[in-house]
């Protein structure tokens, strides 16, 4: 029989006040394979643990019991302690007698008897338990960031910075996403271009990034550290080795009215072969295969060919699958802008002055369509501009949940709408969230700028006489109004990406209600996923504005930095295992893992567990009809005498 | 169902209400009444003083329903209103207009107290099947308005006509069909309102129909949203003549070229959605040019003959929205204001001969425009307002009934 101790926690007044200590003590003594056992005012402290580490010397101890609070907050303490010890981590037990016992009993003598029979349960199954060792599995020292806005460009440059390989992956023929429409950053007015180019420039030169554009992560296989990655290169039918970005091609191109330009926020026309803005990186044209009358119709003349002088553009390219291997993931895929054509009452769509808050910033921005001015389709200035607040946030009709930038992004438009063109401009909110540093200070700024702010969302908007009006309620006054307007500028919120859904499948990882990625813990993991090695950054998991999304993206690199730079890890080993003589091959196991971390191996038709993805739930144990699928730690003669002694 | 002031906060989730007032913005009697939706709720948010209900302008609310679609936090004002209403109806606290609305459709089957065996007397000269007698595969669920009123009744002969000449094999209920109970339920009678769905669903689930076409898109709605043990499929009549038209079963012959415009029925449009089936029949009309109106669809400006407002008066001040409507129209030059609803119809009929502008232009039911479309006796009629129909202008829907009451 094994040496067993038993080391009781008083908790300070936590468990003693409720359960006689000394009392288990006496009846440790009594129960099988126990050659000591003690009580102590707080087991986690330093003392308490020298207490133990030199019983299991003295005592020459096989296996410790400790019955105080859940293992979920100490059990990790103890297991270090056995191993300084010199035992096996794996031969420690903990006996919850705080939560499940002392804080939810107050008879003294019930909840005395109660930790006996935990404790007596708990001695029982440490005599099962066996020793296990961690497998150790190597890092692949590179790191996949997928998304190259804010986040994964802050990501990919902290990474390359270290000296590790990143591979960056965009799916936009450039990189820069949703930051690089954008004209001032809000509460300082930085110049959005003048603090980001840098950054694009530097993703370009950098020898430790590779940067791949247009294309998408496809398919991911393996687990942490040993990730199998496919991406998927979409064909721009130019060679981007000889295009210079001269542009001769767009000027070339015979699609006369073009198609709507995304990266203007589909306001003007581009070409079927374009660059999408002129500070882009990589500054190479693409061709649009939809768009280009060649590829889509077969019928051209092909004269972006003629113009081209570098003899970069190649009808015969095809898509390529480029394979990977990664330590991990940083997945910063950002978000949509919420589309107001869902929301019919604000005319979005129908009316041409109505602009969504992104449409308003290339407006804003000297390389946008209208070279930095505000002007209405008519080509005139506006006297009067309405911004509407919580545009498809804070909406059970829409997404429910505070989209957190576009209170500020609104103040900031309507700060530089005043100052452009000396227009009334008015803000309808419900709540004003300006919760940043120097945001509030902002908000100030703007209201002493003489901006109407009215405490009441946009109901409406229509047209009367010729101009647009806004229909709301003053709801300090309590009296319905209606302003006429010449532009509305939508606050619209911000939303998952439109294949969020896919993505989180080709990745593994969860979705929250509002379907953006889901962290591993709202607080405690916040750039972790429920999946090792796959970090998020940015819009991806929330909205966020730009000092979140950076100071995330940098968490997120330091995590994935911090685990492929290790070399090896060790793999938990509370992971099931498939017993070869008696797995029938049913495949059960199969289709319950959640991990997909199990495989059916044709050749021998059987299943095998693959540890490194194993997170030990014990699903296939519990659904295997031959007794083939077991797990470590929790075997059936190790849950059984429990069970038997609980059940005494 | 005991309705008590006290727990409105509860019943009608009122904790979630943000005041944001998107509810007042959007009111259509915003300007015609002191009712403000988002006060409402705030008012009612801790024990309300009964007195608050004693306001007349909870009777103005048309129930259209642009609030709570439109609610960021998901209150359901006017379910809200309805309580108010239900409380005050047990008070016996109700304008004598409503009293008498409620009464004769307790005692007669409809608002207006017209005797139940004059129900199908505009079907004098058809041939219709009544079910229950004979069995068909489709009800025509008539209504009250449709039944009784003159101006509506051509509807109803309209209708007949073009599901007769497209083969459609239906009835009707004849005397026994009762009032649908829908704007009952929107005058605060929520007992009444569940009689009348028993009666009708029993009177429905005895014969072997396999749907309900309605014309009033109120009873649509009844039916469909309401009714709580009704399980048959419900369309508007929309549904059907598109169904029709699309399938060759009725072919549409030319008009002279005319300019027109459509008012989308609260109950049809923005509460249930049916926007575009009203304006595929009226485009596959040769002739016809479908011109929209600035507020259309979900934005629609409510003609206020809903929620019981086809029974009250004098609770509102100011333009009525149907003469906003009307010149909006005329604004655009259109010659036909059409709709889809027996009341708009009535309403913004109503307005064209306040407002002075008969000889300029005419409202008409889609259903009354496909009858003549497919009437090839009547050679492209030039749209005018019809002869030998009401000829005198009439400022309350309530006098109209009144005096035909009288004749009887």
């Amino acid at each position: 029989m094994k040496r067993i101790g038993v080391y009781i926690c008083h908790c300070g007044t936590n468990i003693a006040s409720t359960v006689d200590c000394e009392s288990l003590v006496l009846f440790s003594k009594s129960l099988p394979g126990v050659k000591i056992a003690r009580d102590y005012r707080y087991l986690c402290s330093d003392p308490g643990q020298e207490l133990i580490k030199k019983d299991i010397t003295d005592f020459s101890l096989e296996g410790v019991v400790i019955a105080a609070c859940s293992p979920r907050m100490h059990e990790t303490t103890f297991r270090y302690l056995l191993k300084a010890a010199g035992l096996n981590p794996y031969c420690l037990n903990m006996a919850n007698i705080r939560e499940q016992c002392s804080w939810v009993h107050q008879d003294k003598n019930e909840a005395t008897e109660k930790a006996n029979r935990l404790l007596q349960a708990a001695v029982a199954r440490v005599l099962r338990q066996k020793a296990l060792e961690g497998k150790k599995v190597e890092m692949k020292p590179s790191i996949l960031v997928v998304g190259a806005g804010i986040a994964g460009i802050q990501a990919a440059l902290t990474i390359a910075s270290e000296g590790t390989k990143v591979v960056l992956v965009e799916r936009a023929p450039f990189i820069g996403g949703h930051m690089a429409q954008l004209d001032k950053t809000f509460p300082t007015l930085d110049c959005a271009s003048c603090i980001f180019t840098p950054k694009t420039v530097e993703v370009a030169r950098n020898k430790n990034i590779e940067l791949h554009v247009c294309s998408e992560v496809v398919e991911v296989k393996g687990y942490v550290g040993n990730f199998n990655v496919s991406i998927k290169k979409y064909p721009t039918y130019v060679d981007p080795f000889r295009c210079t970005g001269c542009g001769e091609c767009i000027e070339a191109c015979v699609l006369k009215k073009g198609v709507a330009s995304e990266f203007e926020e589909r306001m003007v026309n581009r070409k079927a072969i374009y660059i999408a803005f002129p500070q882009a990186v990589p500054l190479k044209a693409v061709i649009d295969p939809q768009a280009c009358l060649f590829l889509s119709r077969g019928k051209c003349k092909k004269s972006c060919m003629e113009a081209c002088k570098a003899q970069a553009i190649n009808f015969e390219q095809k898509e390529e699958l480029i394979e990977k291997e990664v330590g991990a993931i940083i997945l910063a895929t950002g978000y949509d802008l919420f589309d107001p054509h869902l929301l019919p009452q604000f005319g979005f769509g129908v009316y041409e002055n109505v602009l969504t808050n992104l449409q308003f910033e290339r407006l804003l921005s000297p390389s946008g369509p209208t070279r930095g001015e505000i002007l209405l389709k008519d080509g005139t200035t506006p006297k009067a501009i309405a911004f509407l607040h919580c545009i498809g946030s804070r909406d059970e009709n829409a997404n429910t949940y505070c989209s957190r930038v576009c209170c500020m992004v609104s103040m900031k438009q309507a700060h530089l709408a005043k100052e452009k063109t000396g227009s009334e401009v008015f803000e309808f909110y419900i709540d004003i969230n300006a919760f940043g540093k120097g945001y509030q200070e902002f908000y100030k700024r703007v209201r002493e700028e003489g901006i109407f702010f009215i405490r009441g969302k946009g109901s409406e908007v229509f047209k009367r006489e010729g101009r647009l009006v806004v229909a709301a309620e003053d709801t300090l006054l309590g009296t319905p109004i209606e302003i006429p307007v010449d532009m509305v500028v939508l606050g619209a919120g911000l939303s998952a990406r439109r294949d969020a859904e896919k993505v989180a499948q080709v990745f593994g990882i969860n979705q929250s209600p509002d379907r953006f990625f889901m962290e591993a813990h709202p607080k405690l993991r916040p750039v972790a996923t429920s999946v090792d090695g796959i970090f998020l950054a940015g819009c991806c998991q929330g909205p966020k504005d730009i000092p979140d999304t950076v100071a995330q993206a940098s968490a997120a690199a330091a995590e994935a930095l911090s685990l492929v730079t290790r070399g090896e890890i060790e793999v938990e080993p509370i992971t099931s295992w498939i017993d070869p003589e008696l797995c029938s091959g049913c495949k059960l196991c199969v289709e319950i893992c959640p991990t997909s971390a199990i495989q059916f191996i044709e050749a021998k038709r059987i299943s095998s567990v693959n540890e490194a993805l194993c997170k030990g739930c014990g699903a296939c144990a519990a659904i295997c009809p031959s007794k083939a699928a077991r797990q470590n730690h929790f075997t059936q003669d190790q849950v059984l005498a429990e069970v038997e002694e609980l059940a005494e | 169902m005991k309705i008590d002031p006290k727990t409105f906060t509860r019943d009608y989730n009122l904790h979630v209400c943000i005041q944001c007032g998107t509810c007042t913005g959007g009111c259509p009697v915003k300007f015609r009444s002191p009712l403000n939706m988002r006060r409402l709720v705030r008012q009612t948010y801790f024990a309300p003083d009964p007195s608050l209900f004693r306001r007349p302008e909870w009777w103005a609310c048309t129930t259209c329903s642009t609030c709570t679609l439109r609610c960021p936090a998901g209150v359901k004002n006017v379910e809200l209103i309805l309580g108010v209403r239900n409380y005050l109806a047990n008070q016996g606290e109700v304008p004598s207009t409503i009293r008498d609305a409620l009464e004769n459709t307790l005692l007669h089957g409809n608002p207006w107290g017209r005797f139940r065996d004059r129900r199908i007397d505009w079907a004098k000269d058809l041939e219709i099947k009544i079910i229950g007698e004979e069995t068909a595969e489709n009800l025509l669920f008539i209504g009250c308005a449709p039944s009784y009123d003159p101006r509506v009744q051509s509807l109803s002969i309209a209708l007949f006509k073009i599901f007769q000449k497209a083969g459609l094999d239906f009835g009707i209920l004849g005397k026994k069909e009762s009032c649908c109970g829908n704007e009952i339920r929107r005058m605060g009678e929520q007992a009444l309102f569940r009689k009348l769905s028993m009666d009708n669903t029993n009177l429905i689930k005895k014969t072997r129909v396999k749907r309900i076409i309605t014309i009033s898109p109120h009873c649509y709605n009844a039916f469909k949203n309401e009714y709580p043990d009704l399980d048959l499929p419900v369309h508007h009549y929309t549904q059907v003549l598109i169904e029709l038209i699309e399938a060759g079963r009725i072919k549409l012959t030319g008009r002279s070229e005319t300019l027109l415009t459509y008012q989308d029925p609260c109950f049809l449009g923005k509460q249930n959605g049916i926007f575009e089936e009203p304006r595929k029949i009226l485009r596959s009309i040769p002739g016809v040019t479908l011109i929209e109106m600035e507020r259309s669809r979900e934005r629609s400006l409510c003609c206020e003959g809903g929620g019981g407002r086809m029974w009250t008066e004098g609770f509102t001040e100011g333009t009525r929205n149907a003469e906003i409507r009307v010149r909006e129209a005329l604004h655009l030059k259109a010659k036909i204001l059409a709709t889809s609803c027996p009341f708009c119809l009535l309403t913004l009929e109503d307005a064209v001969k306040t407002s002075g502008l008969a000889d300029q232009m005419v409202v008409k039911d889609i259903g009354e425009l496909v009858g003549e479309a497919i009437d090839s006796n009547s050679n492209n009629p030039i749209p005018c307002p019809p002869a030998g129909r009401l000829q005198i202008i009439i400022n309350d829907p309530m006098t109209l009934f009144k005096t035909n009451y009288l004749v009887d």
